[in-house]
């Protein structure tokens, strides 16, 4: 393809032809015994146990290199290493409200689903989108790390089930750890015995996703909620890493996707291996180098059970949403350059999570509202595309028309130079514009996602409820700076 | 039903919304706030300072035409002076017409032009000559790269001569989100790392760049054109379908349609990315040759005028770079004078 350090207008290099179909006389290329029954990247034909073996070792070995299973332990011995030391836990979270499912609907998929989550043998709990709305706002406070040790007994995965489980099950599969611990009484959340969720917060539920106007807009919502609550979830437990299923594949749309949503400085946090932006929980991704043929293959030959559910932009037209522009992008390219994806996935695995530079870098940094980054825009950003509308913002201020929120793509009057421009002080923003004052706790790509939230009263409680916290907490500080003694050597009082 | 009255000045009817706000203006408010912007841009970037000798590079197209005449109009309140340089790559049928319109414009503003042409440059190549020689081997595709290359190097050459400090491109925003695309796709670290900021300073003697328009959309560019009249040349290049870019450009159109501000959010993310120590390039030396800004031995003009000398084309792209010098280092990935395969768009 047209790929930097590749010949033009030449194959995929090391192949002087399209690699040829395995004849009936190929045997396995690593045993070179038994007869191969897959094909993996180019023309690498595996027998069944081989690519068993293969497809477990890369899981292993993504955990292993990355060393972040096992923080406190030195000197595994060779036996040990073949077993994975902890005690995952499986977790499927219900969205049928999101997008409007009946209850009998619901039910039927969960009646499917439960049976797959006993017969793994680990410890299973199942949670409906709709306890977002009994959510705390501690939630969305990122607690500092627990040092390494402390939580031994406890040093446990959450497996969660990706929502889009597609027939041929490309979600987060138990199989790589089935039958490799030593498996605890299956016993059931007591939480998810409980009845279906109270009609109201169904119904709160299924409004909220209903104001929303774009479907991508609504799947970063969605997101964002499930994420919540899957964190809540661990930290009531006691999980301490949250292993999604994401594949190579899925990362790569996921990368370039985000890119276009504007989180260009959160890749790495977003794609990568793990994901401690939330402090105490990690977001781990051991599944990062396997294609989704791979995983596809695998499921389909240890019959490893999925179940599909509808997604939120199921049988949406392509055109719909950046997330399925995205897709369908990639996946057609791919079929043009064979190695679009695993370019993508190489260029991802050198992006660094980089603190933001400048005064505000450090642990006292904020972080975004919703997805809990540190904020990738400041009043500085006057030479930025972030200041560019701002300062579009500025001459269509000529004619001094109030706020709305169908004018404030970014910037409220608070703490953006346009303000200072204006003249109001943060006081008045407070009073008159909550909305304002809830965005300018977001990062540039959730400002551009409520964009397409006509109000943010629908949101579930918590959120409201530490945006006005912080506000006031930030108001506060601003009363007392000049007070404040500063270690920085930077200049201080900066207002 | 009646066209509401313009939002800036209340008095005209508005003549078109603006693609990013959907603003209604008339067509003179409109012109005031891209011009007001494009200001924004070069004062809060402190990209051409009072007294530069700036350069524009002016391909006939609508983005160098518009750049020219909205700096023409922000002369006064900058303190700089203009010099419109055009380049020649000897595409017939194509340049003619182009350097035909620029000529025009030239005489209209009354700004000095200087064409530099690569025939006289590159000892008697032009694009046609070097297609003829990559033709040959079966990679049409790589004349783009060529052509890049080439075209930075012309332009430096033409800045020098009539004594510019700054170079100034028509870069548009669109053109930066299909770079970063691109980039991503084609597994660019290098060109990432370097990229996405607000030109280059100009460092080993190379001139200052910068890119003024590039918060403007494309639809907005094409709206001032029109507003304003502006008379330029609107053929895609005869080269340009076989390019790489060419998929990135689809892919933004796209996502445009999808989300209407998806442009600026790419600018965005470019601007922000954080890539590892190693991917980023080596700190540039001269060229042996020519002495221009250069990673290894030969620059890459030099090297892939000395691989079309040779009647090897490939010589400095892809792998077939190791011929080069006969105790070359095999090529590192992410290569930073390696420039896209696009039409005719300079790299960064």
């Amino acid at each position: 393809m047209c790929q930097v350090g590749e010949d033009y207008g030449e194959p995929a290099p090391g192949e002087p032809s399209p690699a040829p179909r395995p004849s009936r006389e190929q045997k396995c290329v690593k045993c070179k015994e038994a007869q191969p029954v897959v094909v993996i990247r180019a023309g690498d034909a595996f027998c069944r146990d081989c690519f068993k073996a293969f497809y477990v070792h890369k899981f292993r070995a993504m955990l292993g290199k990355n060393r972040l299973i096992f923080p406190g332990e030195k000197g595994l011995s060779q036996d040990s290493a073949k077993r994975l030391r902890f005690v995952p836990g499986v977790i499927f979270v219900d969205e049928g409200a999101a997008f409007g499912k009946s209850l009998e609907e619901r039910s039927k998929t969960l009646a499917e689903v439960k049976p797959i989550l006993q017969a793994t043998g680990l410890p299973w709990h199942v949670v409906a989108l709709e306890e977002v709305f009994s959510l705390p706002p501690s939630v969305l406070r990122c607690s500092a790390q627990e040092p390494a040790g402390s939580e031994g007994a406890y040093k446990a995965a959450v497996d969660s089930f990706l929502q889009q489980q597609h027939v041929l099950g490309a979600g987060g599969g138990p199989g790589p750890t089935q039958g490799k611990e030593q498996p605890p009484q299956p016993r059931p959340d007591p939480q998810s015995l409980a009845g279906p969720p109270a009609a109201a917060q169904t119904g709160a539920l299924s409004q909220l996703f209903c104001s929303v106007r774009t479907l991508t807009a609504k799947e970063e919502l969605l997101q964002t909620l499930r994420t919540h609550l899957i964190l809540h979830m661990a930290r009531a437990h006691g999980y301490s890493k949250v292993m999604t299923g994401d594949s190579c594949t899925r990362l790569a749309i996921k990368l370039m996707t985000n890119l276009a949503l504007g989180r260009g400085a959160f890749l790495a946090w977003d794609t990568g291996f793990s994901d401690e932006r939330h402090g105490d929980v990690v977001v781990v991704r051991p599944m990062r180098d396997h294609t989704l043929k791979e995983v596809a293959f695998y499921n389909r030959l240890f019959s490893v059970p999925s179940v599909f559910t509808p997604a939120v932009d199921t049988k949406a037209p392509e055109k719909a949403s950046i997330h399925r522009l995205m897709e369908a992008f990639i996946l057609r390219l791919q079929t043009q350059f064979p190695s679009t994806v695993s370019t993508v996935y190489r260029t991802s695995e050198k992006l660094v999570k980089a603190p933001r530079d400048g005064p505000a870098a450090g642990d006292s940094s904020p972080c975004c509202l919703l997805c809990m980054c540190a904020l990738d825009v400041d009043a500085a950003d006057s030479a930025t595309a972030f200041g560019a509308q701002t300062s579009s913002r500025l001459s269509q201020m000529q004619s001094s028309t109030p706020l709305t929120e169908t004018q404030t793509p970014s910037g409220p009057c608070c703490s953006s130079g346009v303000g200072r421009v204006l003249g109001c002080g943060q006081g008045a923003c407070r009073r008159e514009d909550p909305q304002a004052c809830i965005e300018e706790q977001l990062c540039y790509s959730c400002r551009v996602n409520m964009k397409d939230l006509p109000s943010l009263d629908p949101l579930p409680p918590y959120i409201l409820a530490e945006a006005q916290l912080r506000t006031q907490r930030a108001w506060v500080l601003q009363e007392i700076r000049d007070c404040l003694i500063e270690d920085s050597d930077d200049e201080a009082g900066q207002s | 039903m009646p066209a509401p009255p313009c939002a800036s000045c209340h008095a005209s009817r508005a003549a078109l919304r603006r693609p990013r706000s959907g603003q209604a203006l008339c067509g003179a408010c409109f012109c005031a706030a891209f011009e007001a912007e494009v200001l924004h841009t070069v004062l809060a970037g402190r990209l051409l300072p009072p007294g530069a000798v700036v350069a524009v590079g002016a391909s006939g197209g609508k983005d160098s035409t518009v750049l020219a005449h909205v700096l023409r109009a922000l002369t006064p309140r900058l303190g700089i002076s203009l010099q419109l340089v055009a380049v020649d790559e000897g595409i017939g049928g194509y340049r003619d017409a182009a350097l035909a319109a620029v000529r025009r414009q030239a005489a209209r503003w009354e700004l000095p032009l200087t064409v530099v042409a690569y025939e006289d440059l590159f000892g008697g190549w032009t694009m046609d000559a070097v297609a003829r020689s990559t033709a040959g081997s079966g990679r049409s595709r790589s004349c783009c790269t060529f052509c890049g290359v080439l075209r930075r190097r012309a332009l430096e050459e033409g800045a020098r001569r009539v004594g510019a400090t700054h170079i100034v491109t028509g870069h548009n925003a669109d053109d930066m989100a299909e770079t970063v695309l691109m980039n991503f796709l084609r597994g660019d670290a290098g060109r990432l790392a370097r990229g996405g900021g607000l030109g280059s300073p100009g460092e080993g003697g190379a001139l200052p760049r910068c890119r003024p328009l590039q918060f403007a959309s494309q639809k907005e560019v094409v709206l001032y054109a029109h507003f304003r009249r502006l008379d330029y040349f609107s053929e895609e290049c005869v080269y340009a379908p076989e390019a790489f870019r060419g998929h990135a450009r689809d892919l933004l159109k796209r996502l445009e349609a999808a989300r209407p501000s998806a442009v600026l959010d790419l600018v965005h993310s470019a601007e922000r990315l954080a890539l590892a120590p190693a991917a980023r390039p080596p700190r540039p030396g001269a060229c042996s040759r020519c002495g221009a800004l250069a990673s290894r031995a030969l620059c890459q003009a030099c090297a892939l005028l000395d691989g079309l000398n040779r009647g090897r084309p490939r010589l400095a792209i892809g792998k077939g770079r190791r011929g080069l010098d006969e105790e070359a280092t095999p090529g590192t990935p992410g290569d930073p004078a390696r420039p896209p395969a696009s039409k005719a768009v300079p790299t960064f």
